[in-house]
């Protein structure tokens, strides 16, 4: 079994921050539900035919061609921060990590894709890339749902599709997300317009993590509320347009900001970048408000020397599960909140320069 | 009495009832919880705004009757009420499709505007749903006759699925053998 130590250093291959459009899309990710046809969905499941499903699936995953480097992560024996760490690094649902029984997660080694056992539905495949790149996540699900489903028979139905325990994912069974970053449409109170013309279209809009979540650090994700009736090119269509004229949207209120107040939005990211660099002290919610003025000061190049890779694992790494990993030992909130602002020292402050210091 | 919401004196006490039989759920609210609490249709997980979006298309055109017979309607391969998936907002098995399809549909053209799939299709599936679900009722079948202490009918019915399972084997595709 894969040691979530030697995870917590390293990054998902998502947060690399490359791609199109990568200065306001962090990542592009798509999920399938899918469930097997000879079993009952999750909540008609004994503990018994959890752990028939957990293990036949396992078996028969671990068969596929080109698996070699993916890791089986058994969420079930794993403690609360294990779990939420999986969270906060975007492997695993919310709903996986708070159920009961036995579940698990597939992983690759380049965290590029995951795939859930015991859910909601039996299966939930899910495929996350950097970047504006939802054609590229589609063939690569695309093929990892073959992979499967040459293993295992889906339950599908001939005219309502892939059949899932929720009948608000029967169809596609697939969900398209866009997470976007869009800071300069919040300082510009320009946001609530824009996404509520989304409801309109049918388009969700959700946080960071996902159903519930609220918005922090100005992240948004957008995705498809339909599964059924349109295939997936359209689904994935109808949410990339969404996205690129957000992404437009968010690109004119920078513009607007560089034109028409550059040196408060200089001070702003400034400011945010030094109380990063010198809090002794410091909790989430600020962390993630702050870097994510850092984060548009990377990108319109009014901070230098600090790279956009760099904020994006920040912006994982400075969540309590991934501090308490990182450190090695459960910490309390005001610990934590001491060992965050250490973190962010360490990676922010560590400039070129710094590795020369000169003596003054 | 405190709000159960927050802090302040409770001056409305709701009665909701939460169960099938008569299961009552108490609430004491102050003024502006009760507000916000009576102007929400229900809790904002989709999973209750699912639910109460269905119980909202059931009760155009259903009487009281009508509605009490479809809850008590059960699917015969995983036991689900239409009542608990109207609650939980989750289906039991594949086989719920089919046999709640009168309630169902309704349901689905509401959240999808569509009723009729028309991505993607398993290879290979889709052939032979009636033995899917034959595997899942005679597992929980068998469960029960071992419940029951009855083994020699849990035998038989463990033969059974084996043999069923057997068949699949063809092309190396076999069903799920716990």
């Amino acid at each position: 079994m894969v040691k979530l130590e030697e995870l917590a250093g390293k990054c998902g291959e998502w947060l690399r921050g490359s791609g199109p459009h990568s200065d306001i899309v962090v990542s592009s990710r798509i999920r399938l539900a899918r469930n097997v046809a000879d079993f009952p969905f999750m909540r008609k499941c004994t503990g018994l035919d959890r752990a028939s499903i957990e293990r036949s699936l396992r078996e028969r995953l671990g068969q596929i061609a080109g698996w070699e480097n993916v890791s089986y992560i058994n969420v079930n024996s794993l403690d609360e921060t294990d779990r939420q760490f999986l969270v906060e690094r975007q492997l695993i649902s919310r709903e996986l990590a708070d159920a009961d029984g036995s579940r698990g997660v597939l992983v690759d080694a380049g965290e590029k894709f995951a795939v859930m056992m015991n859910e909601e539905d039996h299966l939930r495949i899910q495929v996350m890339h950097s970047g504006l790149d939802l054609q590229g996540a589609w063939e690569r699900i695309n093929l990892l749902d073959d992979q499967i489903e040459a293993r295992a028979t889906y339950a599908f139905h001939e005219r309502l599709g892939y059949l899932t325990a929720c009948p608000t994912n029967v169809g596609t069974g697939m969900r398209v997300s866009v997470m976007l970053h869009m800071p300069a449409l919040v300082l510009t109170r320009h946001l609530e317009r824009v996404l509520r013309s989304l409801h309109r279209i049918s388009l969700a809009v959700r946080g960071l993590y996902g159903e519930g979540s609220q918005a922090m650090g100005d992240f948004y994700q957008i995705s498809n509320q339909i599964t059924l009736g349109k295939s997936e090119s359209e689904l994935i269509a109808q949410v990339a347009e969404v996205a690129e004229m957000l992404i437009e949207y968010e690109r004119k209120a920078r513009t607007y900001l560089v034109e028409n107040g550059l040196k408060e939005l200089h001070d702003r990211v400034s400011r945010a970048f030094g109380v990063l660099c010198t809090a002794q002290t410091i909790s989430s919610e600020e962390t993630m408000s702050l870097l994510s003025s850092v984060r548009m000061g990377v990108n319109l190049g009014l901070i230098r020397d600090v790279e956009i890779p760099t904020v994006n694992k920040l912006f994982i790494h400075t969540q309590p599960a991934h501090l308490q990993k990182l450190r090695g030992s459960p910490l309390k909130t005001a610990d934590r909140n001491i060992e965050r602002a250490l973190y962010l020292k360490d990676h922010l402050r560590q400039r070129p320069q710094d590795e020369h210091p000169e003596n003054n | 009495m405190k709000c159960d919401k927050c802090e302040k004196q409770a001056t409305f006490h709701i009665t909701e009832r939460v169960g099938e039989e008569a299961q009552w759920e108490e609430l004491h609210l102050c003024e502006h919880c009760a507000r916000d609490y009576l102007s929400k249709p229900s809790e904002p997980e989709s999973q209750s705004s699912m639910a109460s979006a269905l119980a909202q298309h059931l009760k155009l055109g259903q009487t009281a009757d009508e509605l009490a017979r479809m809850d008590r309607q059960k699917c015969p391969i995983c036991g689900i009420s239409f009542y608990e998936f109207r609650h939980q907002g989750r289906l039991g098995c594949p086989h719920d499709y089919v046999c709640f399809e009168k309630q169902l549909m309704p349901l689905i053209e509401n959240i999808h505007g569509e009723t009729l799939h028309t991505g993607k299709r398993p290879r290979r599936a889709g052939h032979d749903i009636d033995k899917q679900t034959r595997l899942i009722r005679l597992r929980r079948d068998m469960r029960d006759a071992i419940q029951a202490e009855d083994y020699e009918r849990a035998s038989e019915l463990r033969d059974e699925i084996r043999s069923l399972d057997a068949e699949g084997s063809d092309e190396g595709r076999e069903p799920l053998v716990s």
